[in-house]
């Protein structure tokens, strides 16, 4: 399974994605810049991406302290997720999201 | 001459830099060897990130604490060092380190407080705490002149066109108090609902209703000025575009970030902004200076609390060579020990 990263310069990473994983940890494990302050706890806004529009409607939508969270990111469009709100499996293969300005 | 100025230092034992639940603990752990402690953190309070990021997030994971919030490991911590009597100060970020002539370490921090000790214990987590900024083109020259991150001295915004950005306390605590001394206040949100106290919230929307000021759903998307003086800010949302409001002085809320801040300074080896240390004292690559908790890294290192403790408590036995070096080190149980229990304040 498959996670496409689009990094702040632009850069393509496609990572090897797990099932189970949150996708900020498949993010983190690779080692790509990701700060995810609170570790995954939803209790900062350090772990935000764009969800590629193609797999908006396939990600579980955001839940309320999520969406509360985001009030500390910045540049917040529709496709704003925080990465550690997203669990990775079959269904998200091929999942591309590019992170967000910090 | 007030203690802890530069011509009149602090002298203690050990200075720890940073008052999370590993700073917190090694107060504990050093307390038990007749160590005292001051401690000094940028925060107004103490926890670190248990207080900062989750004070109200359950943890699972504290030996025999089935369950506990962040607030709460805080408070439990702050009862268990109480009988040792630690000296904080809050507020205050440790800015510089350097060596006296006589051997001692002397920490200075931002408020020009001097405190001199002869060990040092970083425990400053993930750094200091700053205020986060947007990544908006060009907001570095406007910073301390138009752009503020904190209000220290209200009377500074008298008189101005102010525009506050974000839907959290800070924000909104400030809009309700800057809002009778501005010439007009604008506050910028990214949508009509607020995670601030609802009192607060209700106090902003009768200002609104009254027209004492404006509510503005969209996100900064620009500045507009020049030589450290805005003229405007650009405000964008995907419905409405762009456009641009006048002001003098923004005042962004987005909450706290960590950076290592002045730590990268003290002359240690760093590697990937974290402090290497050994695995027996946790000491850094300079004698004296110990660091613990997830500031630190050595093979296998997790950054848990609980590894955070562990290491307060090696850290003590090799701080206590240094502190009482004419004293032989007894092990002792808190179980067992009168002369422990008499330190606790229980025997």
């Amino acid at each position: 399974m498959k996670l496409h990263v689009t990094d702040r310069e632009g850069g393509e990473h496609e990572l090897e994605g797990t099932k189970g994983w949150r996708v900020m940890e498949i993010i983190r494990d690779a080692g790509l810049p990701i700060a995810a302050e609170c570790g995954g706890a939803c209790a900062c806004a350090t772990c935000h991406v764009y969800v590629d529009p193609a797999w908006t409607d396939k990600v579980e939508p955001r839940g309320e302290e999520e969406n509360d969270m985001l009030d500390l990111a910045f540049d917040v469009q529709e496709n704003s997720r925080l990465s550690c709100q997203i669990l990775f499996d079959e269904s998200l293969d091929g999942l591309k999201v590019t992170l967000a300005p910090e | 001459m007030p203690d802890g100025q530069s011509q009149n230092p602090i002298r203690t034992d050990v200075t720890i830099v940073g008052a999370g639940p590993c700073g917190l603990f090694a107060v504990f752990e050093l307390g038990l060897l007749d160590i005292k402690c001051h401690l000094v953190d940028i925060l107004d309070r103490p926890g670190g990130q248990c207080a900062e990021l989750y004070p109200e997030k359950p943890i699972y994971d504290i030996p025999a604490v089935p369950i506990c919030t962040g607030q709460e490991l805080t408070d439990k911590l702050m009862e268990q060092i109480a009988p040792f009597d630690p000296v904080f100060h809050f507020g205050q970020m440790a800015t510089a380190l350097s060596k006296t002539e006589d051997g001692w370490w002397r920490l200075t921090t931002d408020m020009d407080t001097v405190i001199e000790s002869k060990v040092i214990v970083i425990a400053a987590g993930g750094g200091s705490f700053m205020p986060k900024k947007p990544p908006i083109k060009d907001i570095d020259a406007f910073e301390d002149t138009s752009v503020f991150y904190a209000v220290r001295q209200m009377e500074k915004f008298r008189g101005k066109h102010l525009v506050i950005a974000g839907g959290g306390d800070s924000a909104l605590d400030w809009t309700v108090n800057l809002q009778p001394l501005a010439a007009s206040l604008t506050l910028v949100h990214r949508r009509d609902d607020f995670r601030a106290a609802p009192d607060t919230v209700n106090k902003m929307r009768q200002l609104v209703a009254s027209g004492g000021m404006k509510l503005e759903i969209a996100q900064i998307s620009g500045l507009e000025g020049s030589d450290g003086q805005l003229t405007g800010v650009v405000l964008k949302d995907k419905d409405k575009g762009e456009w641009s409001i006048p002001c003098d002085m923004l005042l962004p809320f987005y909450g706290l970030t960590m950076k290592l801040g002045p730590v990268a300074e003290f002359g240690l080896n760093l590697h990937e902004n974290l402090i290497p240390v050994d695995t027996e004292k946790f000491q850094s690559s300079t004698d004296g200076i110990f660091a613990i908790g997830d500031i630190n890294n050595y093979p296998g290192k997790l950054k848990l609390i609980l590894s955070g403790f562990h290491e307060a408590a090696l850290m003590s036995q090799a701080a206590h060579r240094i502190v009482h070096p004419d004293r032989k080190l007894r092990f002792q149980y808190t179980t067992s020990s009168t002369d422990l229990q008499q330190k606790l304040g229980v025997s």
